[in-house]
């Protein structure tokens, strides 16, 4: 189920992210690990309970300029139901 | 008695202090290794647990404790939180005071609940885990309702492995074809109705499976076991395979033993197959299969292993699996059977 754009998305219970000084970035949960790398580590970054879907697609419009807003849009909304779905994330 | 640890565990005295703990979890994360689970026997049974997750996280790792939620109160479970505790994997023998009791020997189901409303209070990573049997499978519906309740992370079945104690009490544990069947329809509506709320995860009893289970993800590629003792294990049943020689952490160095020792090269790879596995596409994907199980079941731990439909010997099960009366045993008439562990001194 995709997001809404004024839902506010967070890092479920028992999911974080590894420290800055490891490397890579990864989002840990139960059993699971997910390698994070450009996009999806600054998405991620992002769900922290402060800012909406919309926002988030807005932080991402500017670091990545040259892309199709629409396309970005789409693809931070197709991850995040895959976050939610895996558990990562609640709104 | 289903409990898939070697029929003995260790003795409290020759149990690993607090500082090589404190070691072997800095040099697992100095090797890249990502998550700690702390399993038992029962990890709060330790004294220190507090101060070892806090030296697990500290050094890095993601830390679980997979555990029947005793003794504990919320004191302690406050401690843990704040010490860095990341997941807390919660066991359930039923849903219902009686069968749980029956089957664990034990009276902790009330507790259990209490601990569940302590975790969500903590904002604690939560998985509840059934351990799924003959004797509970038709308690499926309402172990549901408590999953619905509660909503954890995750929940997962986990049908008994048929390992230590577990195997002593094979003949009373696996269930019917029929209740297989029911079972995996229940939970596949669970998955759809849960999505989004909990992850639904089901381990089926390998013995119904066409192909073998990739166990521990293929021996010594991913999983390192480390006894209460300090032996380093590819897989926690690996002591039941003849003339396996474990190193300790208390005389080598995690990447050593992982890198260098016999028993992690054993298995490793796919230069020890046999036929069919040798030239099976699927030896990627399951890696033959349990060594341990292999060894139980037809004599040879580098055999495939005989649940798989291209095993030799996989008549082997299915001779196992024609024994098991059609109708679900009745656990009053069957009690007698079991086999118990004695609980450790």
């Amino acid at each position: 189920m995709k997001p809404e754009l004024t839902a506010v998305p967070q890092l479920a219970p028992g999911v974080r992210l590894n420290e800055k000084t490891q490397q890579p970035r990864m989002l840990l949960m139960p059993e699971r690990a997910l390698r994070l790398n450009g996009p999806s580590l600054e998405i991620v970054q992002l769900c922290d309970g402060k800012h909406t879907v919309q926002q988030i697609a807005e932080k991402l419009h500017a670091l990545y300029a040259k892309a199709e807003p629409q396309r970005i849009t789409d693809d931070l909304l197709g991850y995040l139901t895959l976050l939610h779905e895996q558990r990562a994330i609640d709104y | 008695m289903y409990c898939s640890n070697p029929l003995e565990l260790a003795k409290r005295e020759s149990e690993l202090p607090t500082k090589t703990w404190v070691r072997v979890f800095e040099e697992a994360a100095g090797v890249g290794v990502l998550q700690a689970d702390f399993t038992g026997g029962e990890p709060l049974a330790r004294a220190d647990v507090v101060e070892l997750v806090r030296a697990a996280r500290h050094a890095g790792l993601y830390v679980s404790l997979i555990t029947s939620g005793l003794p504990l109160d919320e004191a302690k479970l406050a401690a843990l939180a704040e010490a860095g505790l990341d997941h807390f994997q919660l066991s359930f023998q039923g849903s219902s005071e009686g069968v749980a009791r029956e089957i664990s020997n034990s009276n902790t189901y009330a507790h259990k609940l209490k601990v569940l409303q302590w975790l969500k209070k903590h904002r604690l990573g939560v998985t509840m885990n059934f351990v799924i049997h003959r004797q509970n499978i038709a308690e499926l519906e309402s172990m549901l309702e408590l999953v619905e309740e509660y909503q954890p992370g995750c929940v997962e079945f986990a049908s008994v492995q048929y390992y230590g104690w577990g195997l002593a009490n094979r003949a009373l544990l696996l269930p019917t074809r029929k209740q297989l069947d029911h079972c995996v329809t229940t939970l596949r509506e669970a998955e759809e109705r849960l999505k989004g709320k909990t992850r639904v995860v089901f381990v089926v009893p390998d013995y119904y499976a066409k192909y073998p289970k990739p166990c521990v993800g293929g021996w010594g590629r991913k999983l390192m076991v480390i006894t209460p003792d300090g032996k380093a294990l590819p897989c926690h049943a690996a002591a039941v395979i003849p003339g396996m020689q474990f190193e300790n952490v208390k005389e080598k160095s995690i990447r050593e033993i992982w890198e260098n020792s016999a028993s992690f090269q054993r298995f490793r790879g796919n230069a020890w197959m046999q036929e069919p596995c040798r030239s099976c596409e699927r030896r990627e994907q399951d890696f033959g299969g349990c060594r341990c199980q292999a060894f139980l079941l037809a004599g040879d731990a580098a055999a495939t292993d005989p649940v798989c439909t291209l095993s030799p010997v996989r008549k082997k099960v299915d001779a196992i699996l024609s024994e098991i009366p059609s109708a679900s045993g009745t656990l009053i008439k069957e009690k007698r059977l079991w086999k118990y562990r004695p609980n450790p001194s």
